[in-house]
């Protein structure tokens, strides 16, 4: 088992305290080779349910915590990760033909994203980073609304406090501080450690391997740490952040980093939806009860570019690929509904149909998506008016109307 | 009223401020037991408890960062930055979060947040300690800048950046923090510039620590026959010039006071603003009497940096020469 369950001040039995320098071991001569010759991170330690062949993984500490996903349960995480799936590509479709600027495609990462999502209660808030297409759909925002921060229409069209989805934050690693903040409102306001029958609350926050880096998501280990923020840190290591691999980020697998802030972190197989779900679920209980922040590391892959305007054949080989689509998210739930389940062939059509009509939806409603006027640009800066704006505002506006502007327009 | 300290001012109104909304909330580095290093927060924390004043990680992203997070639940949060040159860590989540979650969210998300920034030099201390980094601000779309130069100022505009519902960058001029003044009984309005003293033969626009430097200044020009009109901007974003034009078109010379470097600066924009609006009043070009387009100097010599009642008068006698 990877969980490192000791907390600051109560180290696990068998690890003890720290020795003095002078007896500390020395250091890991793996970690001290030129990062060339490490050997890459393997995934090992990772907690698993389903195993890429489609078999159930006992699992003592974590099979409970599923045991009420029955067929239509399972079934329905199923059809979650294949509309999630359908909409990653549609909306990657849309944009090679040019109908949307840039698009930032899940795929591989349907598991991790709908594990998560579908661990969350309403009551929850989640903070994404621009890649949680999956765990938008989970809070139940309709993947239509995703597609004007990349078609250049709005920056997030969705009610951020009504649907507890934060608008995507695409500078790296900023959203993990707003959600220690948020989470320590939540704390403040009594809605950690109630017991059960309470309305208690926790906080996710979405971030990649990436970010690990960035200074934001150190202070907000350290800021949750402090303020027993009830915040689930969920990264998704999806092995590349653009072309840097992960061994530019890390000497240690990620989920241990956390050690060292004094929180639990733990590894989970980022393809499995059912252990994504269960570990998800025990993290959010341990925040809401008032034992959290936890680190979640979802370890996955990212199976397409960056972006659309990334050409990841310039930095990693197609065997890497390879390998990993044999770990599919979605195939081998399919195959465990099959074998285990006795799911037949029309349930797999009936979404095979949903999934083709959500998409010819996307595509309509992207087409239709419509574009703001120029007024946008001074709308919403402030929320008192700013006299100057007011003016330059007024003066554009004018411009546009004038046989300048219109002059302009036609030639 | 009473006859307080700026820092005392700005205690009370901090303290005023908790008093009448649950939601403020008190962030920042040693703000607590200490009572912060200018003891702007002397006290509070003993009186409304480590939930409402909280001594923060040492984290000035972190500060701002979790007060983004926290005004999205609900809270005003009112961040303390201990000095001017350590607010560049957050100047991420400022400019990337604070002032734009209002526009990003088409007006759902509000922040109303108030970061609290000790600036000017003056006080012989050591380097990053002396900074006036408010023109950087003044330069983000979304942000409310504001510098207060009085003790009455520097409490009501306190209050009601904390009652504002946009993100206030509040900038305090930290040598001026002991000087003591009367705290009126009523406020002026925030996000206006105010006469400070009336005057016809030029005009002197400044704020923060220059508003004292101007005043004397315009004292010490009296017996030479200049009657200097001295203009307290107050606001620095969004800028409140009809005071400034309506002074320059009766004066016709303009100089601007600031101890920020001049180059793409408040002051800059000052400028170009009147020249637009007063060309025709104008008997000079607008001049400006800044610091120096350097990095803060050692304190040794900060007195050559810093604009004074000689550099203030000397670009005065240079306009009426003109």
């Amino acid at each position: 088992m990877s969980v490192h369950s000791d907390r600051s001040g109560h180290d696990a039995p068998g690890q003890g305290a720290s020795p003095p320098v002078a007896e500390a071991p020395a250091p890991d001569l793996a970690a001290t080779q030129p990062r060339a010759e490490r050997s890459p991170d393997d995934g090992a330690g990772l907690v698993q349910l389903l195993n890429p062949e489609g078999e159930r993984v006992p699992d003592a500490r974590f099979g409970d915590l599923v045991a009420d996903v029955d067929t239509d349960a399972l079934a329905g995480l199923y059809r979650d990760m294949a509309l999630v799936r359908r909409v990653d590509r549609e909306a990657t479709t849309l944009q090679r033909q040019g109908e949307l600027g840039l698009w930032a495609p899940l795929l591989g990462q349907e598991a991790a994203q709908v594990g998560a999502g579908r661990a969350l209660a309403v009551r929850d808030m989640a903070f994404p980073s621009y890649r949680e297409h999956g765990v938008a759909w989970c809070r139940g925002i309709d993947p239509t609304a995703l597609l004007g921060l990349f078609r250049g229409t709005d920056n997030g069209s969705w009610d951020p406090l009504a649907t507890r989805f934060h608008l995507y934050t695409i500078v790296i690693g900023n959203q993990c501080l707003n959600a220690v903040g948020y989470a320590m409102g939540q704390r403040f306001e009594g809605r950690v450690g109630g017991g059960p029958a309470s309305a208690d609350e926790a906080t996710m926050c979405f971030f990649g391997d990436g970010a690990t880096s960035q200074g934001d998501v150190h202070e907000a280990f350290v800021w949750a740490a402090v303020y027993d923020a009830p915040v689930v840190f969920y990264c998704q290591n999806n092995q590349w952040a653009i072309s840097a691999p992960t061994a530019q980020q890390t000497r240690v697998p990620l989920y241990r980093r956390a050690h060292g802030y004094g929180f639990p972190g733990i590894r989970v197989d980022g393809n499995d939806v059912l252990a994504c779900l269960a570990v998800s679920r025990w993290a959010l209980d341990e925040c809401r009860s008032g034992n959290g922040p936890v680190l979640i590391e979802a370890f996955t892959y990212r199976m397409d570019a960056h972006t659309t305007s990334d050409d990841p054949t310039r930095y990693r080989l197609t065997g890497e690929l390879e390998v990993w689509k044999l770990r599919d998210p979605l195939e081998r739930v399919r195959v465990h509904l099959v074998r285990s389940h006795g799911l037949g062939q029309e349930y797999f059509d009936g979404v095979e149909a949903e999934a083709d009509a959500l998409a010819a939806r996307l595509r309509a409603a992207c087409l239709d998506l419509p574009t703001p006027g120029p007024e946008r640009i001074f709308s919403d800066v402030y929320v008192e008016p700013s006299p100057p704006l007011e003016a330059e505002r007024e003066a554009f506006l004018a411009y546009l109307g004038s046989s300048d502007s219109l002059e302009k327009a036609g030639e | 009223m009473a006859v307080v300290t700026m820092t005392k001012a700005l205690n009370d109104a901090l303290r005023a401020a908790l008093e009448h909304d649950p939601k403020v909330l008190i962030l920042g580095e040693d703000i607590g037991r200490l009572g912060g290093v200018f003891r702007v927060t002397d006290g509070l924390q003993k009186d409304f408890g480590e939930k409402r004043v909280l001594d923060t990680p040492l984290a000035e992203s972190g500060i701002v960062g979790a007060a983004v997070g926290l005004a999205m639940r609900g809270f005003r949060p009112v961040c303390e930055i201990q000095f001017d040159g350590f607010v560049y860590p957050a100047f991420d989540q400022i400019s990337s979060q604070l002032a734009k979650l209002h526009y990003r969210s088409q007006g759902r998300l509000r922040m109303p947040v108030v970061v609290r920034v000790p600036f000017g030099g003056g006080i012989g201390a050591v380097e990053h300690h002396s900074e006036s980094p408010e023109s950087l601000f003044a330069h983000v779309p979304g942000l409310k800048v504001v510098a207060c130069a009085s003790p009455s100022d520097a409490h009501w505009m306190l209050r009601q950046a904390i009652a504002c519902d946009d993100p206030v960058m509040f900038f305090e001029p930290k040598r001026r923090y002991w000087e003591k003044g009367e705290v009126a009984a009523d406020p002026e309005p925030l996000f206006a510039s105010r006469v400070a003293r009336t005057g016809s033969t030029a005009t002197l626009a400044c704020y923060g620590p220059m508003v004292k430097t101007c005043l004397d200044a315009a004292a010490a020009a009296e017996p030479d026959g200049h009657d200097l009109e001295v203009i307290d901007l107050r606001t620095l974003s969004p800028l409140d010039l009809g005071p400034v034009f309506e002074s320059v078109r009766r004066t016709g010379r303009l100089v601007v006071v600031s101890e920020a470097p001049s180059e793409v600066s408040v002051a800059a924009e000052v400028a170009a603003r009147v020249q637009e609006e007063c060309f025709h009043s104008l008997e000079a070009p607008v001049l400006r009497v800044t610091g120096f387009n350097t990095p803060y100097p050692p304190s040794r010599v900060e007195d050559y940096f810093l604009p004074d009642l000689d550099r203030v008068l000397d670009a005065v006698d240079r306009a009426m020469a003109w």
